[in-house]
């Protein structure tokens, strides 16, 4: 399978690969796909307070476009607020990729996970507040620990 | 050593310099018909396929008058499977075959199976009309079989056991370790059995099967065995008296030969018919019409005399380097999974599952390195492997497996390369794996609860 000079540049070198503390209030995690598919990407947004993303850590299981789209979006999501980025859509990854029509899923994928990661984040703070501010957060939460 | 390295020869093989010299006058020179009796070139052309003839049927111990050149071993699969289940019609109608056979076998099967269903129809129609003194279409079949209880109906029970087509098919699903079951084989066998069809050496895990036991034991049920030796034949000892094999598909590509022929060996004694599925000058002693390819069979005659007299050697070669590669893995990596079984494989095949890596993105860093995966990504289906998935491999080790297929023209430098090559690809993927980070903090990946897509 040929693929697009823009997913081998984000395959060899791919951005921001790694892991951020899932036990930080700020940090919104998203494991989206399962092994069984033959793909599984995992992004995690450190978000402020105010909604802005500051830092994105993906790490993913998947074929070359799996993990150029992670790439990408954990590129586009830093710096924008939670608002902006649950907006990007699959079409948008998969045309910046130039993905072919087999791989569109792995941009569907990459959209997933950032929502996913912005409702976790958005479910923990939800949390925090209706435990009462001013209280520091005493139990990790159990739910997020995947 | 060269860059890019092929390791990739089950799915073919380079021609070996001494064949394309022995194929090059009939290029050239002698480009006569070997059909053509009546002058030099025809005779020249002949007497070339009639020694390639001899020398295919040396490498699997058989006689000269047993082979029939064919298009490639596809075609033989196809001839071997049809041919005999038209031609023993009237002795049964039914196949047995192994999950982890080439398509080129099951879906000539599955053609059979549905020829077999199509024809029970067109007869249930037929007595419907009968019954009801109407037209019946094939929609309404269903409710209309009910109604009139055809299961029961005596007069449609003589006609399906006078008139079949096609055939009924039985695909047995082999051990975890990717061999035939000898029991559950003897079990599937029925009266109306006329042919089982099992390969010698897998192509994807190079599992080779025990063939003399499931010879002896079609020998001692009367029913035919047909062997899809492609990949075994040259490679591991194969003798068509000791396996009492009675069909062997064969293609010149897979040992060191041309692409584009392949025979079919056809036992005379005790005698084996097949019905012609090509039509047209009746060469071949009839089984197969069409010019013959005489370069290509020229080449693939010489490719079997040079499988057979280096058999011994370079299988052990082969083999040396295959297990090379695998302690090489194995020293550098954790987490592998070597699919089928080591005991009985093709010296130089190694399929293994990098778990926590995906095949096609492993193939895409090692791309200096022709090799295949199981992945789903690399084929046109999307869905991992069925020869794993036959044998009971999980989905996502299907997908993490990677198959190697060392041959004649590899070297140890070329193994020791593709070591290094693979262990720094697979830690860089692993390190950007979430599975891999899951399973080192020892979460249990199957107690997460995955969102399926």
């Amino acid at each position: 399978m040929a693929y697009s000079e823009k997913v081998i540049e984000h395959y060899e070198n791919p951005k921001n690969v790694g892991t951020l503390d899932k036990e930080d209030p700020n940090v919104g995690t998203g494991l989206v796909g399962a092994p069984a598919c033959g793909d599984v990407m995992r992004l995690q947004l450190k978000i402020r307070d105010d909604g802005v993303i500051e830092d994105a850590k993906f790490k993913t299981f998947g074929c070359g476009s799996a993990i150029a789209s992670s790439s990408l979006v954990s590129e586009w999501v830093k710096g924008k607020s939670t608002e902006e980025a649950v907006k990007i859509t699959n079409k948008e990854i998969a045309r910046e990729l130039a993905l072919p029509p087999v791989k569109i899923h792995c941009s569907v994928l990459a959209e997933d996970a950032i929502k996913a990661a912005i409702k976790d984040f958005q479910e923990k703070r939800a949390k925090r507040l209706a435990a009462g501010s001013g209280e520091a957060a005493a139990a990790p939460d159990a739910k997020t620990s995947r | 050593m060269k860059l890019p390295i092929y390791m990739d020869n089950h799915a073919t093989t380079p021609v070996d310099p001494r064949v394309v010299e022995a194929m090059e006058p009939y290029l050239k020179d002698d480009f006569g018909n070997a059909a053509s009796r009546n002058h030099r070139f025809g005779w020249v052309a002949e007497a070339a396929v009639e020694k390639a003839r001899k020398q295919v049927a040396a490498l699997i111990g058989a006689s000269d008058k047993e082979i029939v050149f064919t298009s490639g071993a596809t075609e033989s699969n196809n001839l071997a499977i049809k041919g005999v289940l038209e031609f023993y019609k009237d002795k049964g109608d039914h196949i047995i075959t192994v999950a982890t056979e080439h398509k080129a076998v099951l879906d000539t099967c599955k053609r059979l199976e549905r020829q077999s269903k199509e024809k029970i129809d067109e007869l249930k129609r037929l007595r419907l009309m009968e019954l009801t003194g109407k037209d019946v279409s094939v929609d309404e079949l269903g409710t209309l079989e009910i109604k009139h209880e055809l299961d029961k109906d005596p007069v449609l029970a003589r006609w399906l056991a006078a008139v079949h087509d096609g055939a009924r098919v039985t695909v047995l699903r082999p051990k975890k370790d990717g061999l035939v079951d000898l029991a559950e084989l003897e079990k599937a066998i029925t009266p109306k059995t006329v042919l089982v069809s099992i390969m010698l050496g897998n192509n994807e895990i190079g599992v080779v099967q025990p063939v003399e036991q499931i010879g002896a034991l079609c020998r001692q049920k009367g029913v035919l065995f047909h062997c899809d030796a492609v990949q075994g034949a040259g490679k591991v000892p194969f003798d068509v008296e000791s396996a009492k094999v009675d069909l062997v598909s064969l293609s010149a590509h897979k040992l060191y030969g041309p692409k584009g022929v392949g025979a079919l060996y056809v036992r005379r004694k005790p005698r084996v018919r097949v019905a012609p599925q090509i039509d047209g000058g009746g060469h071949e002693r009839g089984m197969r019409s069409g010019t013959l390819n005489v370069a290509g069979i020229v080449g693939f005659g010489k490719a079997c005399e040079l499988a057979q007299a280096e058999l011994s050697t370079e299988a052990a070669r082969t083999g040396a380097l295959r297990d090379r590669l695998l302690a090489g893995l194995q020293k550098n990596l954790d987490f592998l999974v070597v699919n089928g079984s080591m005991e009985h494989r093709l010296p130089g095949n190694l399929n293994v599952s990098f778990s926590f890596v995906e095949g096609e993105a492993l193939m895409m860093a090692i791309k200096d390195v022709a090799v295949s995966s199981g992945s789903a990504c690399t084929s046109a289906s999307l869905e991992p492997s069925y020869v794993l998935r036959a044998l009971g491999v999980e989905e996502e080790l299907a997908h993490s497996s990677i198959r190697f297929g060392l041959g004649r023209f590899n070297t140890q430098e070329e193994v020791d390369y593709v070591v290094d090559l693979v262990t720094r690809a697979v830690r860089k993927l692993r390190d950007m794996s979430p599975l891999y980070e899951m399973a080192k903090e020892g979460i249990d990946l199957k107690s997460v609860q995955w969102s399926a897509h």
